[in-house]
């Protein structure tokens, strides 16, 4: 047993391969958290000017699927969503809809200045932040955010997703 | 100038109608009743050629005092492409009764525009074919653009007063939502 | 199960009259639409019968909003408008407002006006241009573009500091003057960009499914177009020869040499040949921005003072007048002549036009955006009338719209 630990490869926090063996070993928590925070599938969602930087992060330049980040153009294959630009009211609705559509797990990434809080739009028919009526996990700053800013805040929601406990079942 | 010349034919033509022309940096204004506006506008376009319709505008002059300025008045702003002259026309109308003539039969493109000052500043639009709300929800209280109406608005709409009722009584449905109700 | 033969032939049903009719909500959630566009569609089978576009989802209030700001501070605002050609707005509202209250611009500031407003075509098209070929199907000439896109924002970033919302136009001139480092860049990118466009045109210009898909699609005739008041590329694919750069020159233009070019069919196909010549054009005129660059100061002496009070004390680059007009002097009814303008600026899209009202303050009494895109979106249900679905999104793509700037 001694001798099978000094040949396991430790490739994430607490996740032990065994060479040879093509067998994982780690607690089914972490396994779990691994696998959601390394395969994070966005809704293909966008509202306004974050929206373009959200593109380009996706392009060439910034490539968001080395992270197995993949734009998904349906919510009931998406986990989490960008919500990249002004949510004006006549909006708002659907953005809700779009979100129950989704299946759990399910994150929300507010990305700009206008999710966050409005931003310069505080006006009768901008929603003044999206937490009004959404759950949200990760805010970024930003008018727009750059595309390495939305990286970070991808990154950030990883690592919020790495320490969870249980989110599988109520029981745990 | 060209311009001018197409006000001063316009005003033998239409005598009780141009209530004023106004030159202000090189642009004319022609200042008109409401109600021959669509003559005004037909004329325009097929003897002087004013075959491009750049904007449609409504404005509120609560604020603004001038001679033969009501309430309202809807901007149109012409431009011949073949000539290359413009000419900007404004129709007065009063607080009583806002509304007037469509031009939607002459530019198609004015149906949009129309719809939009409408949904704006509550400038009704006769014979046009479809006059919805098109900017805000269909069920919105109030026209933005007035100037009596706040900028932050002034009730709140009813649709996002639902949204959030429905966000709190969907929570229980989270993950953790439903963790927190069974403690 | 059934067998044919030779001789026999199968009757398919066919429904007629209603039974057959249905209708989809398209958006405002779909990836098709470039943004939160929703269509209501009638369809018979795969035809449209009716097209009901709904707009309004990216609202904002901005002609109230602008109402409450002074005429400085609207300038932040206008970046949001049409967010992918950010510079050509700033461009297009400092020309309206500089007409309105009569301020000049000196002639260097006038000419990186026009630099800066080329780019931002240069990368409007391209974004257009990867997004139409992406609704169509053509995948890899989005990442092509994208990557020519990334130069140019770049380059807005190094100029400004900001790669989309740039506010880099002030009333008076601009914000900052170039670098030679800035130069130097945009100098290889011209140098580069004709090749690049040619790179795109192989990857489409002959292909078969392309030309299948734009070709006769969404056609309109010349007078239709001016009865939709469409404009820009959308109004010269139909033979119309209206560029506002040539028939009302704004910012110097009348200095640059340069085409329009103009279609003939007024189909998707030609519009697309169009925008494709606009690049070359585009490439041209910063040519001669580069080489006819003359020097002396970006803001005019009697620009308002709408540098930060902070940097005005630092003495930066920027020789700033002691008074503080629109800042201080809102009250001041004397400060500005009443009136009002309209002033259109040809940006990417078409023609962006700007109405103001003053009534002497210092804040615009009524502000009225004209712009293209909400009129290319007014004409969509004429157009799409009678086309099958899947042309619907090559239709959209070709009128090449964004709802920030629409919806305002």
């Amino acid at each position: 047993m001694g001798k099978m630990n000094n040949n396991l490869v430790q490739i994430a926090d607490g996740i032990k391969f065994i060479p040879g063996a093509s067998a994982i070993v780690a607690p089914l928590n972490k396994l779990i958290n691994w696998g959601r925070a390394g395969s994070i599938w966005p809704a293909t969602f966008g509202l306004a000017c974050c929206a373009i930087e959200m593109m380009v992060a996706g392009s060439s330049t910034n490539d968001l699927d080395r992270f197995g980040i993949i734009f998904r153009a349906s919510p009931r294959q998406a986990d989490c969503l960008i919500l990249a630009g002004t949510i004006t009211k006549k909006m708002a609705p659907v953005v809700r809809r779009v979100f129950d559509q989704m299946p759990e797990p399910r994150y929300v990434l507010a990305m700009g200045s206008c999710a966050c809080t409005g931003g310069i739009f505080d006006t009768y028919a901008v929603v003044q932040g999206a937490d009004e009526f959404l759950p949200v996990d990760v805010y970024i700053p930003g008018c727009p955010p750059r595309p390495e800013a939305l990286l970070e805040g991808l990154i950030k929601l990883q690592e919020k997703i790495m320490q969870e406990q249980g989110r599988w079942s109520n029981l745990v | 100038m060209e311009q001018l010349g197409i006000a001063e034919q316009l005003r033998e033509k239409f005598p009780g109608s141009i209530l004023e022309i106004i030159t202000h940096r090189g642009q004319v204004t022609l200042l008109v009743d409401r109600k021959d506006i669509f003559a005004i506008c037909q004329v325009l376009k097929t003897d002087h050629q004013m075959n491009h319709l750049n904007c449609l505008c409504g404005v509120d002059n609560l604020k603004r005092t001038a001679a033969h300025l009501e309430r309202f008045e809807v901007v149109y702003q012409f431009y011949s492409i073949d000539n290359r002259t413009s000419l900007r026309i404004k129709a007065q109308i009063p607080e009583s009764d806002p509304s007037i003539d469509s031009i939607t039969s002459l530019w198609t493109g004015a149906n949009w525009l129309e719809r939009e000052t409408y949904d704006l500043l509550g400038i009704v639009f006769n014979n046009h074919p479809k006059l919805e709300r098109i900017l805000t929800a269909e069920d919105w209280e109030g026209y933005p653009l007035r100037k009596d109406y706040a900028l932050r608005g002034d009730k709140e709409w009813k649709g996002l007063e639902e949204l959030r009722e429905k966000a709190i009584r969907l929570r229980q449905y989270d993950f953790y939502g439903a963790q927190t109700e069974q403690e | 199960m059934i067998t044919l033969t030779d001789t026999q032939t199968i009757d398919v049903p066919v429904q007629s009259g209603e039974e057959d009719r249905y209708h989809l909500k398209m958006g405002p959630q779909h990836p098709a639409t470039h943004g939160v566009l929703r269509v209501d569609l009638d369809l018979d089978g795969e035809t449209i019968l009716t097209c009901d576009p709904k707009v309004g989802y990216l609202h904002r209030g901005f002609e109230k909003l602008a109402e409450h700001r002074t005429y400085a501070q609207n300038i932040v605002l206008t970046d949001r408008l049409d967010y992918i050609a950010a510079m050509s707005n700033n461009v297009g509202y400092c020309e309206a407002v500089e007409r309105l209250l009569a301020i000049e611009v000196p002639e260097r500031a006038r000419m990186l006006r026009v630099m800066v407003c080329e780019m931002s075509r240069i990368s409007s098209h391209l974004l257009w241009l990867a997004t139409h070929a992406l609704d169509i199907g053509a995948m890899t000439v989005f990442l092509y573009c994208f990557r020519e896109r990334e130069v140019l924002l770049e380059l807005f970033a190094e100029l400004c500091g900001a790669r989309l919302t740039t506010t880099y136009t002030r009333l008076g001139g601009v914000r900052q003057d170039v670098t030679r480092s800035i130069m130097k860049k945009l100098d290889k990118f011209v140098e580069d960009f004709p090749a690049c466009i040619e790179e795109y045109e192989t990857l489409i210009d002959t292909n078969r499914i392309w030309l299948k898909r734009t070709i006769g699609i969404g056609q309109v005739s010349a007078e239709k177009a001016l009865d939709l008041c469409l404009t820009g590329a959308s109004l010269r694919g139909s033979g119309v020869d209206y560029d506002i750069r040539k028939h009302m020159p704004y910012a110097g233009y009348e200095k640059f040499e340069f085409d329009i070019p103009v279609g003939e069919t007024g189909d998707t196909y030609a519009r697309y040949r169009c925008r494709m010549e606009e690049l070359r054009q585009s490439n041209f005129i910063l040519r001669q921005c580069i080489d006819m660059l003359p020097p002396g100061p970006v803001l005019g002496k009697d620009a308002p003072d709408l540098v930060m009070p902070i940097r005005a004390a630092n003495k930066l680059e920027v020789d700033v007048p002691a008074k503080n007009a629109l800042i201080t002097l809102i009250e001041d009814r004397d400060v500005f002549m009443e009136g009002d303008i309209y002033v259109a600026t040809e940006v990417p899209k078409g023609e962006l036009g700007f109405y103001f009202i003053s009534d002497g303050m210092g804040r615009p009494y009524r502000m009225h955006i004209r712009s293209p895109s909400f009129i290319h979106i007014g004409a969509l249900s004429t157009m799409a009338q009678g086309a099958m679905i899947a042309d619907l999104i090559a239709i959209i793509g070709t009128l090449d719209v964004v709802l920030g700037e629409c919806d305002r």
